[in-house]
């Protein structure tokens, strides 16, 4: 606890120093600057993504599960003298941190101690002071997009999602497009929308109605340049990449915040090591952002923040059946053209038996809203006031991520 | 006694109740929603026949209405709380229902072949002959899952046992099971069959030990590996967080992990049915229980004491489950939890405080009987100032809107539109890969993505596409909706902005269109 106050009191000092940001030479514009929070659902297994290849301890907690050590077969890939990366993302992210445009922030989270998915992903995304009465109607990307919109006109927010997510709802129509799904397929004509769209005027759905057929309008002609470019035969894209390269030409243009989640991390059981299923997931998400990247071309890119984040992590070490339960404290990734990555960001300490947060978990030295808000402080210009309303009663950190 | 509960004469002036198509005889007010985002109002008009059939049912139809106005409100409703589980179909319904492979092979038959299709698939000599032979498994287990989905559906549009089929969709949310994980599609038609449907006016203690003994929700939540010595807490964590006493409901990490142990040995048996039970130790034998595919296996079960919630387990065996399972039921956060789910659903996003103490008091006086709670909830009224006001999720809307167009007695030649539909709204039965369930709140599945693709539903359905063909392949002619009886008693409710867009519409199809992309149709 105690050094996690020094770290906030230092990083709040430090939002307030003009210079500091003119100091990263590929830093993103704030007129320009686009962010993606992507929502890991199910509280992935950090230990198998970010390895601490240092910790003997690692590897004794995980006689089965455990990623072998950098060298080794099917060992982790070498980014410090403590930390390797999952094999799996050799092709996408281990690019993207060679040059220098990925960061991990381990020993990240929440105080939030239920243990639950449900109740965790909820506190977390509403973004609110956990003690007091939560209020479902305030996500804090949109009071993100609140501030924003204050400032300019740049920073439409869309949730990629088939469903409005709590982070995402509040003040501000936020506006919600599955890509996954068939989507763009008008059924209405234009005349009939403007009938529906009379309907709903006085009533508390107009905003959503009218968002609705903009939106259709903007994924037809986004799917549209899809089709035509048939020579990169985009179309059979499939899976996550398919959805992330779509976002990619619609944050391009017109939606500067977008949020997107991803589901399936919640391995109870068998979750394998090298290769298995989570294995899997993590080559399926780590070619959809490489493809994101990609896709945004290299002038947005150098202006774009993606956040990967998921409610906790899971126990140190695995359980009865080669998988992993829930645990606490996770690891973040922060990915972009502006990003000062290449490195592993934040509070750490070793990984041992005496460090484990009551006696099972990653610990969390990196509060979750402390370092988002000194995020969104370097990349938006935001000064202490207006991240207080994005994140009331937090403080700051900067990690100097952009 | 349920009707005497409902006895107590209700503020309805019962001659609403004898003419269905009394026209615009009724509550004028504006709707709640037409005017604010927030809770409705509580409206001093009176109960629409229309809009109560609504909210108790899958959706008002004209045939369903006649029932409701010929044996009164209490009689109606009485009957629904008494719904049979195995209430007749129309005879092409119930034909759709017996030609499927769920119907002609008992579940554990069919569970067993599958699994040994598979193991069979995989011992096949090439990799060609396995990859054929799994990929034929693969399109069978996802046709049995198809099955169970189109068999819901079925029900909910023609049983008349309307409300049994409105809560054991709730139920089968609450207990909510994914039928992508495992083998879980071969297993969740079944599970909705004799584990839910048939508690679902019942008593909540069936229903939650009907599902703890479930092959499909073992393996969905982890169960079945979890062993003394190999300890899994996945279920036991969700049994008290989602199943019962809800997340602020004063169970600790320590309480998981003491239920974990009593879950031990609580699981699947794959083993031919007839076979003779595995070998052990004398003292466990008597312990040793096999009922289908439910296995308890007493020698992966941990025999240590055990607390939970602050008070030793005393049993022994699988029974220490039942005195679980009899403790967290009857434990007051449960029935606090529980019927604040009942109340979301059938009333909306925030019921009032009254109403949650008068349901809470219901389900732990009369020992968690849910017909009880929906009696009380039935008479409030919260409940009666909320119907046509409660904002409908992906599938009460294209049931409700399945029902208006069809009616109960034209029998869908397919649901299968009607399911890829609720896909697209990202509410698929068996679909929720969490063990949440979906959202009830209306916020979740009123954003404008869920909005257009509703309007695009809507113009299907209100294009009568969903009809069966005749023999010629012809389609019955397109039901106008504006002369059913339906539209002339809520008529007088509608909206100004709402009546000056159907009268723009130039076709049936068209007014259809735009009645079933209404904020009147969008609510129930």
């Amino acid at each position: 606890m105690l050094r996690r106050h020094c770290l906030q009191a230092l990083g709040a000092g430090a939002l307030g120093l003009a210079t500091a940001s003119a100091q990263v030479a590929a830093a993103p514009r704030a007129g320009d600057a686009r962010l993606l929070l992507v929502f890991l659902r199910g509280g992935y297994d950090c230990a198998s993504l970010l390895v601490p290849t240092s910790s003997s301890f690692y590897y004794e907690s995980r006689p089965n599960i455990a990623i072998a050590r950098p060298g080794e077969e099917g060992g982790a890939l070498e980014l410090t003298s403590d930390w390797g990366l999952h094999p799996v993302l050799a092709p996408s992210l281990l690019p993207l941190y060679q040059r220098r445009e990925l960061a991990f922030v381990p020993f990240a989270g929440t105080d939030d101690l239920s243990r639950s998915h449900f109740d965790t992903q909820d506190s977390i995304e509403l973004g609110q002071p956990l003690s007091g009465r939560r209020d479902y109607g305030s996500g804090f990307l949109n009071r993100l997009a609140a501030e924003l919109g204050a400032k300019r006109d740049k920073a439409s927010p869309m949730a990629f999602t088939s469903t409005l997510p709590l982070v995402l709802r509040g003040a501000v129509d936020v506006p919600n497009t599955a890509l996954a799904a068939a989507a763009g397929k008008a059924g209405v004509d234009e005349r009939q929308a403007g009938l529906i769209d009379m309907m709903y005027r006085s009533t508390a759905l107009a905003g959503p109605v009218a968002e609705g057929f903009a939106t259709q309008a903007e994924v037809v002609r986004s799917m549209q340049g899809e089709l035509d470019a048939a020579s990169r035969n985009a179309l059979s894209t499939k899976g996550f990449e398919g959805t992330a390269r779509r976002m990619a030409r619609l944050m391009q243009t017109r939606y500067h915040l977008g949020f997107v989640d991803v589901g399936g991390w919640d391995t109870h059981v068998g979750q394998g090591n090298a290769t298995g299923p989570l294995a899997n997931r993590f080559e399926e998400l780590g070619r959809g952002l490489a493809g994101f990247a990609d896709e945004m071309g290299a002038t947005a890119w150098k202006n774009t923040v993606v956040v990967v984040v998921s409610e906790f992590g899971r126990t140190f070490r695995e359980n009865g059946n080669r998988g992993t339960d829930h645990g606490h404290g996770t690891v973040f990734w922060v990915l972009g053209g502006g990003v000062a990555g290449g490195r592993i960001a934040g509070e750490q300490q070793a990984l041992s038996a005496t460090t484990l947060f009551q006696n099972r978990d990653h610990p969390v030295l990196n509060d979750y809203r402390a370092v988002l808000g000194g995020l969104f402080g370097r990349l938006y210009g935001l000064n202490a006031t207006a991240l207080a309303r994005v994140f009331p009663g937090a403080r700051a950190s900067d990690l100097r991520l952009v | 006694m349920l009707l005497h509960d409902l006895a107590p004469p209700s503020p309805i002036n019962r001659r609403q109740w004898l003419a269905l198509a009394a026209l615009g005889a009724s509550a004028n007010a504006v709707p709640a929603w037409a005017t604010s985002a927030a809770a409705p109002a509580d409206l001093p008009g009176e109960v629409l026949p229309a809009r109560l059939m609504d909210r108790i049912t899958w959706g008002c139809t004209a045939q369903g209405a006649r029932a409701l106005a010929g044996m009164g409100r209490e009689a109606w409703l009485a009957a629904q709380l008494r719904g049979p589980a195995n209430a007749p179909l129309p005879a092409q319904a119930q034909a759709q229902i017996d030609a499927m492979a769920i119907t002609k092979t008992p579940f554990e038959t069919l569970a067993l072949q599958m699994e040994a299709r598979q193991r069979e698939a995989r011992a096949l000599p090439t990799e060609d002959e396995r990859k054929a032979g799994l990929e034929a498994w693969q399109k069978d287990m996802r046709n049995l899952q198809r099955e169970a989905s189109q068999r819901f559906v079925l029900r909910a549009l023609y049983s008349p046992a309307q409300l049994r089929e409105k809560m054991t969709w709730f139920w089968m949310n609450h207990f909510s099971v994914f039928a992508g994980k495992a083998d879980l599609r071969a297993s969740v038609g079944d599970y909705e069959e004799r584990a839910v449907r048939p508690h679902a006016l019942g008593r909540f203690r069936d229903l939650l030990g009907a599902t703890t003994r479930h092959p499909a929700m073992l393996r969905y939540l982890d169960n079945a590996q979890n062993a003394a010595g190999r300890i899994n807490e996945n279920y036991a964590r969700e049994l008290m967080e989602l199943h019962t006493l809800g997340v602020g409901g004063g169970y600790s990490q320590q309480d998981v992990q003491e239920l974990a142990r009593v879950l031990t040995g609580v699981g699947i048996s794959l083993r031919p049915l007839e076979d003779e039970p595995p070998r052990m130790k004398p003292a466990l034998r008597s312990h040793y229980v096999r009922q289908g595919l439910f296995e308890f296996n007493p020698q992966r079960h941990d025999w240590e004491s055990k607390t939970l919630l602050c008070a030793p387990i005393r049993a022994e065996g699988l029974a220490e489950l039942d005195e679980a399972l009899d403790r967290l039921a009857r434990h007051s956060a449960t029935a606090r939890f529980v019927t604040r789910k009942m109340a979301v659903y059938l009333v909306g996003d925030a019921p009032p405080p009254e109403l949650l103490d008068t349901l809470a008091r219901t389900f732990e006086r009369t020992d968690g009987d849910i017909a009880a709670v929906l009696a009380e909830l039935f008479q409030s009224s919260a409940f009666q100032a909320s119907l046509g006001q409660r904002f409908r999720d992906p599938v009460q809307y294209l049931l409700a809107g399945a029902r208006l167009v069809h009616g109960e007695q034209q029998v869908l030649a397919s649901t299968d539109p009607l399911l890829n539909w609720l896909q697209r709204l990202a509410e698929p039965l068996y679909g929720r890969a969490t063990p949440d369930g979906y959202p009830l709140d209306t916020a979740t599945w009123s954003g404008s993505g869920q909005m257009s693709t509703r309007f695009e539903a809507a113009r299907v359905l209100g294009a009568g596409a969903l009809a069966p063909t005749d023999a010629q392949g012809k389609r019955p002619p397109l039901p106008a909706l504006s002369q059913t009886p339906y539209l002339q008693q809520i008529d007088a409710t509608l909206a100004p902005a709402t009546r000056a867009a159907l009268v723009q519409a130039t076709s049936p199809r068209e007014w259809n269109l735009l009645f079933l992309s209404s904020p009147e149709f969008m609510h129930g």
